[in-house]
């Protein structure tokens, strides 16, 4: 085995690359974030669907990017799963009594329970992909035409799933669950990749809360206002 | 906190015979107890009574009592070290503790830490990862004059704010994942800031790494347990200048 292969395998680089994929899938959100929000611009969906037309216009570069985050969400994955594995092996017989010191100890909700959000998300991002891209919960596609250019109307899909309730429910419930991984998970990622000056690690720890908070309220945003506003206008 | 100068206290302790036994939690209860005490001169009482009454007493390690050398590994109410903030075991008084109240007293849980009895642990596996790199070459003959070599006040400091690991293990003892890499960041960051740590500085990094990993350590995954009960305060900025002394050590 090479050394950089090692290397990548010893619980350093295992980190890194959690830290790696962990900032990578954060960045995709903010840009799927961004495209979803160009949803509420008040032109009937429009913006959206040319957003949806001009990505799928894209053809290899498209996959090429899908087979990158295949890859970043399994790495994420194995990783995160293997750590607690490793973790049940180093410690077989649990203290009958644990508690956190508190002051400096970031053990919280949101740290202790990574894998089961990180698990949850994995499983939602299954049902999503097939829900918006194979249209499994809703097999009508909408179609519409701008300037005489028939597309996809992708906006009327997404405003027939958030008024259902349940599809509304239950994807509120996994965006609070991506805040809650990213509060621990945007400062862990920081400090797997080396931040180090004991001056600025506890302000990541709250810029990492902000970036949590933001983006979980970014995604509820849509959901919520197009099934309280009864559609997207 | 008590303000009284004697307390009860009912205690739970973890009694196990070896290695190989299963080991038990057997409750005591210590009537007249000095809230001056220290938690380990309590433990002494406990163990007169006992030997009054023809029975084991329970084994913990001790030696310094003064906070330095690392051996009272004694996790108290499910905190490595008891409830005081950057407080060794042998440094805490009784006065933290109420009248009546029961104290759980468990050995560190840790595979690479292996119960030799009752409370005591071994902990060889730190001493393996210091022999693995934790060391400096020097010259032999004639000492060399003092302050020969010069270091900056700011490298000398924050290489004191690692050297300060008194080895005790709480780190591991706290980590839910029972990782060592506060220790070994610790040694590596202190040396890592040295002149003298500057001929083995890459090699250091990667033996000692390679040698964690082997001792059955846990992964980090930043919980940051481990400053919290550090009895010396160690930040987790070593487990960071670790991670970023290996990347560098790969890649030259
Ligand atoms: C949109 C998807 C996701 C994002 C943005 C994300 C982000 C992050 C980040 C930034 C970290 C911190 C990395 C570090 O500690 O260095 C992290 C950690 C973690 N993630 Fe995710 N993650 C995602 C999906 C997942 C999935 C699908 C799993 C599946 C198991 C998962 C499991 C974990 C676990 C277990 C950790 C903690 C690793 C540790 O204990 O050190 N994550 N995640
Ligand atoms: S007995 Fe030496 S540090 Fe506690």
């Amino acid at each position: 085995m090479s050394s950089f292969a090692y290397a990548l395998q010893t619980t350093i680089g295992r980190k890194i690359l959690t830290g790696l994929t962990g900032i990578f899938l954060t960045l995709f959100l903010i840009a799927h974030l961004s495209g979803n929000l160009s949803l509420l611009i008040p032109d009937g969906g429009e913006a959206f669907n040319r957003y949806a037309e001009f990505l799928h216009d894209l053809g290899p570069l498209l996959w090429i990017a899908e087979i990158i985050l295949v890859i970043l969400f399994l790495t994420h994955a194995y990783i995160g799963i293997s750590i607690y594995l490793n973790k049940k092996k180093a410690r077989p017989v649990n203290y009958s009594y644990y508690k956190s010191q508190g002051g400096p100890s970031k053990q919280n909700f949101a740290s202790r329970s990574m894998l089961i959000s990180g698990s949850i998300i994995l499983l939602f991002v299954i049902l999503h992909v097939m829900h918006f891209k194979y249209h499994l919960f809703s097999p009508e596609t909408y179609m519409t035409s701008y300037d005489g250019q028939e597309m996809v109307d992708l906006a009327k899909h997404v405003e027939v799933a958030f008024l259902n309730p349940w599809i509304v429910a239950a994807y509120s419930f996994v965006m609070i669950l991506i805040g809650v991984h990213l509060k621990h998970g945007v400062w862990s990622a920081f400090i797997s990749l080396g931040a180090k000056n004991p001056k600025i690690t506890p302000v990541l720890y709250t810029v990492g809360g902000v970036v949590a908070i933001l983006l979980a309220a970014g995604f509820l945003l849509l959901p919520l206002y197009i099934y309280i506003n009864g559609g997207l206008s | 906190m008590s303000t009284q100068d004697n307390i009860s206290v009912n205690l739970k302790v973890w009694r196990q015979d070896g290695p190989n036994d299963k080991g038990r939690f057997e409750d005591y209860s210590l009537k007249d107890v000095n809230t001056h005490m220290s938690f380990l001169e309590m433990l002494d009482v406990l163990n007169e009574n006992l030997m009054k009454e023809k029975k084991t007493p329970i084994e913990f390690d001790h030696d310094c009592r003064e906070g330095i050398c690392g051996s009272c590994n004694l996790v108290i109410n499910g905190i490595a070290h008891g409830p005081e903030a950057r407080t060794a075991a042998c440094q805490l008084h009784m006065r933290h503790f109420k009248d009546g109240e029961t104290i759980t007293i468990e050995p560190w849980r840790a595979t690479a830490f292996p119960v030799i009895k009752d409370l005591v642990v071994d902990r060889n596996a730190f001493d393996r990862i210091m022999s693995a790199g934790g060391y400096v070459t020097v010259a032999t003959g004639n000492a060399p004059d003092a302050n020969a070599l010069p270091i900056s006040k700011v490298h000398a400091d924050s290489a004191m704010d690692y050297a300060i690991c008194i080895g005790c293990g709480a780190c591991v003892a706290s980590c839910p994942n029972s990782s060592a890499a506060l220790f070994t960041g610790a040694k590596i960051a202190q040396l890592s800031k040295l002149p003298q740590g500057e001929p083995e500085r890459k090699q250091r990094v990667k033996s000692m790494v390679e040698q964690m990993e082997k001792e059955g350590f846990g992964d980090c995954s930043n919980f940051g347990e481990c400053e919290a009960v550090c009895p010396v305060g160690i930040s987790i900025s070593a487990i960071a200048t670790m991670r970023t002394e290996y990347v560098k050590a790969m890649f030259s």
